[in-house]
């Protein structure tokens, strides 16, 4: 324990991972109960195209990533809700294509590194520095109170749209606020921590907790310490044995959900 | 038969069958399933890429495996939404948990490949990511289209119960249609169709071929029959106008061009 702490690199890392954890693991319960995982996935690629329009104009990277997350989910929310969701995941599964596609194009154009690229999906959660595990904590700081802020509606939005409706919640607003919301937070961590670990980290915890309990706050608890156990334990893993911590992670995230299914349905 | 022949016959077989099966996809609600399964080829032509291997061995069982995988969530998921019990239909969740799994062991595969220096190819993971349809051999390409012709043969053989499975899935149970059989049937073919086109447009861009030309198709005819075809037709005319743009303008990937084709044919239907 003492030698995962002995080196600046790691306590970074881990002060980034758990940060991560944290906001990744309330916006994911809502994401989940939103039936929104699809979305969430599609929203955190826009990270690749922004990164690269961003490189291209000269302007900072969080320009990049704000303009194509709002571009996405408006995109996202603008789909007719016709079918079924048909069209929804027609259209959502449509903008992360030509996101991606963009973006090479973009990258292309400008004659990047691809190394970039690898980091960019895979994430360097090792080469964190201190300004970014700042960066990261004001991102989680108004993440975290946009969701305080609007949680009672947007919960009751998500679990019976048509009886908020009828309550006077504006369901069509909160449903695209949240999307933009999702995006940026994911974006803006995707950069430092790559698009894997953060994906790993929305929908593992949220879906863990959701399989243990049906409440809303104690399974939003419940995911904050799973996310942070997921974390912590994948990079120390990481750490011992110098394989990447996106395999560590996802692979405890894996056990943990199969473990927790299986429990419900004994 | 130069490169371009070679790009168009492979395309133009893998673009049918991305088209055909893309309208299934978006009908049964399984496009994140999609989504996982063409990101997972990553995964699949890495390991292979890292054991020294064919990529495209990796890349179909990687594919197939994962299909089988979601098909087995899907008979388990105690919460899968709209869909009756056992239509091998994975809820959203599972997915995404097995999806990061599997692009984990991407990560690791691409560590112990780096690490090692098999092949020593660096342009592997922009290959595989984004395709290389103009890098395909005359062999490979010829492969491609009798794949691709298969998996094509192989979904018109189950098409009609498949429609009626995936449009009304207790009464075909009733029916005597066997359900839960077709769902995995059809997950394994789109695993395949995913390892197919993963050479062609790339393991993050092949969804766009799955999930646009669909998508229009859908908005544009509720007719089975034609909407299939409509998907297959737009899904071929993105393929050749993308393969021409990118073969005009240097500085265009052809994978990136046929993607944005068929992105903006969806576009023009929403309005």
């Amino acid at each position: 324990m003492r030698q995962l702490l002995a080196y600046r690199f790691m306590v970074n890392a881990l002060e980034a991972a758990g940060v991560v954890a944290v906001m990744a693991a309330v916006v994911g319960r809502f994401m989940v109960l939103r039936r929104e995982t699809f979305a969430g996935h599609t929203l955190a690629a826009m990270s690749f195209p922004g990164a690269a329009a961003a490189a291209l104009a000269g302007v900072p990277l969080a320009f990049g990533y704000f303009v194509f997350c709002v571009a996405g989910a408006a995109s996202i929310a603008a789909a007719p809700d016709a079918g079924g969701g048909q069209q929804r995941a027609a259209a959502i599964g449509t903008v992360q294509a030509v996101a991606f596609a963009l973006g090479f194009v973009l990258l292309s154009v400008y004659g990047g590194v691809l190394e970039s690229l690898e980091t960019l999906l895979f994430g360097s959660i090792l080469g964190v520095t201190s300004a970014q595990v700042l960066t990261l904590a004001l991102v989680a700081v108004c993440v975290l109170a946009f969701l305080a802020s609007v949680g009672r509606p947007l919960f009751f939005a998500s679990v019976d749209g048509s009886l908020a409706d009828a309550s006077r919640v504006p369901v069509r607003a909160l449903a695209t606020a949240f999307l933009v919301v999702l995006g940026l937070a994911v974006a803006a961590t995707a950069q430092i921590t790559g698009v894997l670990l953060v994906f790993a980290l929305l929908v593992a915890p949220a879906g863990i907790a959701r399989e243990l309990t049906p409440r809303i706050g104690l399974g939003l608890a419940l995911s904050v310490v799973l996310g942070l156990l997921i974390a912590w334990v994948g990079l120390g893993l990481s750490y011992f044995t110098n394989y990447a911590p996106g395999f560590f992670v996802t692979s405890i995230a894996l056990a943990l959900f199969a473990a927790a299914r299986g429990l419900r349905s004994l | 038969m130069g490169f371009l022949g070679n790009a168009l016959l492979a395309g133009s077989a893998i673009a049918v069958a991305c088209g055909l099966i893309g309208w299934f996809v978006v009908l049964r609600r399984e496009v994140f399933a999609g989504d996982a399964l063409s990101h997972v080829a990553f995964t699949g032509a890495l390991a292979a890429a890292a054991a020294g291997l064919d990529l495209r061995v990796g890349l179909f069982v990687a594919s197939v495996a994962v299909a089988l995988l979601l098909a087995v969530l899907g008979g388990v998921s105690p919460s899968a939404r709209g869909s009756a019990e056992g239509t091998a239909r994975a809820d959203d969740v599972s997915i995404g948990v097995v999806f990061v799994w599997v692009l984990g062991l991407g990560v690791l595969f691409l560590d112990l490949f780096n690490a090692g220096g098999a092949g020593a190819d660096g342009t592997i993971v922009a290959r595989t990511l984004f395709g290389s349809i103009f890098g395909l051999s005359a062999g490979a390409a010829r492969l491609a289209a009798v794949l691709a012709a298969a998996t094509v043969l192989a979904l018109g053989a189950i098409a009609r119960p498949l429609l009626f499975a995936s449009i009304d899935a207790p009464l075909a149970a009733a029916g005597g249609v066997p359900v839960r059989g077709l769902g995995v049937a059809f997950l394994v073919l789109l695993g395949v169709v995913a390892a197919e086109a993963t050479q062609a447009v790339g393991a993050l861009l092949l969804l766009g071929l799955l999930a646009a030309p669909a998508g229009a198709a859908h908005r544009l005819t509720a007719n089975p029959y034609r909407g299939m075809a409509l998907a297959a037709g737009i899904a071929l005319a993105s393929m050749w106008v993308g393969l021409a743009l990118g073969y005009w303008i240097g500085a265009l990937p052809p994978g990136s061009a046929v993607i944005l084709v068929a992105g903006a044919v969806y576009g023009l239907t929403m309005v």
